[in-house]
């Protein structure tokens, strides 16, 4: 800013004028961040940090190397044409002696065997039956007598591929891709790729959650704002209840609802209607009914408070000036309800992604989402690699999802209607 | 607005986190912590084994209950200042844990000798706790001829209704091959061709719109008892336990049964190494297991707790003599192996 200098004001005083005023606007937003510091540490914590974590151990890969590192070394300048050369077969053999000395084998054997199905046996059965340093020149004779495996060019690109520090190896698999021998990223075999069809099924439960909140949660969200008071409270009880139940109770009152013998079936049943109990529950539908259950008050709340900021002035006065209901509905009310319908969906939405529970006691194998994956992979396998790869490209997706979002709103009025 | 919103969501769940990582802390110098199954089984063990051993020892001690996976384990041990001392395992997690240094090696002198144990319990890092078995579970109120084995299982014209099975891979492709003819005792040789893997999900196509897939351990005796199912895989001590607290009429075939060991083991680092293998060799005693196996039908790993029981408690555990014979153990080895690309292939199947 360069403000006219007063007059009589010579540059002597403009300049510590200036100064003053930087002084002061520093002065200002070191306060602020003073201010926000605690709180952006806590962020950083607590939520950067653990994600940062998280997408770093999907491209880490150090184990191998550390556990084989001569061979790591030998393998670097390996052209991974024909078999490597004695020097890398001696360099594996005293790795192995090592790592069977230090009881660090299987985890080298683990990650190995991730690639390569089977490898787990090859390395245990070496160190097992490799009694001491091969005779100078003799290693590559030795090793394939052992196992046949180390004649074969596949076992090592195997193992240079995961000589680290970092590897594409887990992203890759979580896409269902992987490399060939050459290095080239290829489809992975028919009955690994599952990973694509998983992320697919989980977005389209979670959008088609999404879409039946919203048709469910639209009527309920315009009845509470537009009763009397004492009703609408009622009324927001009735939604809030199942709010603070549990989860778990929640689920497992939809398996006594839906199962073959329970509540709904009985009832079809006597009514005559059926003959054969339907199957509503353990597939996609009993999934989705769960779910939008589950789910609906994060659709009502948000379309609740945007429909009380509504007057019901303008439906009248569009009334008045002579649109029919339909038309000042679509033109007029709905509009003004679009943040909620947003903030809603986009709520349900990112909640529905990462649901665990109710897929997986009211889903049949068949409707597991992506976090039953990412836990399986944590938990019981421990193959954090993978989980973290799935992980990183479920919150990719999400993020992009997100963005899309943003961009779709940006250019309607997010202003509850009125124009500041 | 909406921005706002979501930065004030994301908040709200940070600040749940944190102050959940915040009571979690860590408290030094604490009592021996040993973590179990949880729900009966623990109730039991409290009974048996806990309670008498503060007493019997002296030694504070509390107990906690975990859902297991190895991957838990990891991130407390390599965490550093993990809060537990004796934990309760399954097998695989035992041999991954052994390999991946997660604890203590375990001194048998201090607990009584190796030779006191039977052989399948003995491990470098672990102690056999109890002996169990996945088994054919049905409801003898509802099923007019009882089924003979798991071939029955897979015929829904003999026996019609639902079949229940573990989620995954593991037992499952098993029990398809004991279904379909193979012996017990070769189930993990033909397991280990491609042919074998196969012929397994060849068998189940034959009742894959009939199986309603369970997780956890106390679903299958509610899939039996509310009719949604009219056979499944189940824990014995589930169904055992059913019967005895709840009044039902359930009934076990033992022929083909999958069994398997659950061990004590000392995680790695544990401040209370001592009072851990005093814990230990109390719970290894073959008068106090003998104990447990009254309260509830598991076997246990010491090899004189058998015959201190009364014949009829003996006739409904998994390791009576007429129930072990046709058993086979669940293999380790293959699953560490094969787990990764059979639980995929399990889903690409399933998926289909």
């Amino acid at each position: 800013m360069t403000a006219t200098p007063a007059i009589g004001a010579d540059a002597q005083t403009e300049v510590p004028l200036k100064r003053r005023l930087r002084r002061a606007e520093r002065a200002r937003q070191v306060k602020a961040l003073a201010l926000v510091l605690p709180l952006l540490l806590f962020l950083l914590f607590t939520f950067a940090g653990p994600i940062a974590g998280m997408l770093w151990r999907s491209v880490d890969d150090r184990e191998v190397r550390q556990i084989l590192p001569q061979t790591a070394a030998a393998l670097a300048d390996w052209d991974g044409k024909d078999l490597p050369d004695e020097k890398a077969f001696a360099a594996l053999a005293s790795d192995i002696l090592a790592a069977r000395a230090s009881g660090t084998m299987a985890i080298a054997a683990k990650r190995l065997n991730y690639a390569l199905n089977g490898f787990r046996t090859i390395l245990t059965s070496t160190a097992r039956n490799l009694k001491a340093v091969p005779e100078r020149g003799t290693a590559k004779e030795t090793l394939g007598k052992i196992n046949p495996a180390w004649r074969e060019r596949a076992t090592w690109t195997t193992i240079k591929d995961a000589s680290g520090p970092l590897t594409s190896f887990y992203l890759l698999a979580a896409l269902d891709l992987t490399r060939n021998m050459d290095g080239a990223i290829v489809a992975a075999p028919p009955d690994q790729a599952i990973y694509r069809n998983v992320f697919t099924r989980t977005f389209v439960i979670s959008l088609s959650v999404t879409a039946l909140c919203l048709i469910l949660g639209f009527p309920v969200a315009y009845l509470l704002a537009t009763l009397p008071p004492g009703r609408s409270n009622l009324l927001m009880i009735f939604v809030l209840l199942p709010f603070w139940t549990s989860l778990l109770v929640r689920t497992c009152a939809w398996i006594v609802l839906l199962q073959s013998k329970g509540v709904v079936n009985d009832s079809l049943h006597w009514l005559g209607i059926i003959d054969e109990p339907l199957r509503l529950i353990y597939n996609r539908f009993g999934v989705c009914v769960a779910m939008t259950h589950v789910l609906l008050p994060f659709m009502i709340l948000p379309l609740y408070s945007s429909m009380k900021a509504i007057s019901p002035a303008y439906m009248r006065a569009a009334a008045s000036l002579g649109a029919p209901p339909v038309t000042a509905f679509l033109r007029i009310y709905l509009p003004q309800t679009l943040p909620g319908i947003g903030a809603g969906s986009l709520l349900v939405f990112i909640l529905a992604l990462g649901y665990y529970i109710t897929p997986a006691l009211v889903g049949g194998a068949a409707d597991q989402m992506i976090s039953y994956f990412i836990a399986l992979y944590t938990t019981e396998t421990a193959n954090w690699g993978l989980a973290s790869a799935l992980g990183a490209v479920l919150l990719l997706a999400t993020l992009l999802l997100a963005l899309l979002y943003g961009k779709l709103v940006q250019g309607q009025q997010v202003t509850g209607g009125m124009k500041n | 607005m909406l921005k706002r919103n979501i930065g004030k969501i994301a908040l709200g769940f940070a600040a749940a986190f944190t102050a959940s990582a915040a009571l979690a802390t860590v408290a030094q110098a604490r009592d021996l912590t040993v973590v179990s199954w949880g729900g009966a089984y623990q109730d039991a063990q409290k009974k048996v084994y806990f309670e008498p051993f503060k007493k019997a020892a002296g030694v504070p001690m509390n107990d906690e209950s975990w859902d297991g996976g190895v991957g838990v384990l990891r991130a407390k041990v390599q965490g550093g200042a993990a809060t537990w001392d004796v934990v309760q395992v399954e097998s695989d997690e035992l041999a991954v844990g052994c390999e991946e240094g997660l604890f203590e090696k375990m001194d048998y002198s201090k607990i009584g000798g190796e030779a006191a144990y039977i052989p399948p319990s003995v491990n470098p890092c672990g102690v056999g706790a109890i002996l169990y078995d996945f088994v054919l579970g049905y409801d003898k109120d509802k099923l007019k001829q009882a089924p003979g084995g798991w071939a029955d299982f897979f015929d829904t014209k003999k026996i019609p209704g639902k079949r229940g099975l573990r989620q995954g891979p593991k037992t499952t492709l098993e029990i398809a091959l004991m279904a379909d003819g193979v012996a017990p005792k070769d189930v993990y040789k033909v397991l280990a061709t491609d042919e074998g893997i196969d012929r397994a999900f060849k068998k189940l196509d034959t009742i894959k719109g009939d199986i309603v897939w369970w997780k956890a351990g106390a679903q299958p005796p509610q899939l039996l008892a509310s009719g949604e199912v009219a056979m499944t895989s189940v824990y014995n001590g589930r169904i055992d336990t059913a019967n005895k607290n709840e009044k039902k009429n359930f009934g076990m075939v033992w022929d083909g049964a999958l069994f398997t060991l659950d061990s004590w083991v000392i995680l790695k680092g544990s401040p209370n190494k001592d009072a851990a293998y005093k814990f230990l060799d109390f719970v290894g005693k073959a008068e106090n297991q003998s104990k447990l196996s009254e309260n509830i039908a598991y076997g246990t790993s010491n090899k004189d707790a058998a015959a201190r029981l009364q014949p009829a408690v003996l006739k409904d555990l998994p390791t009576a003599p007429d129930n072990i014979k046709n058993a086979v153990e669940i293999n380790v080895g293959f699953w560490l192996e094969n787990i990764d690309r059979l639980t995929e292939r399990f889903n690409k199947w399933a998926a289909k």
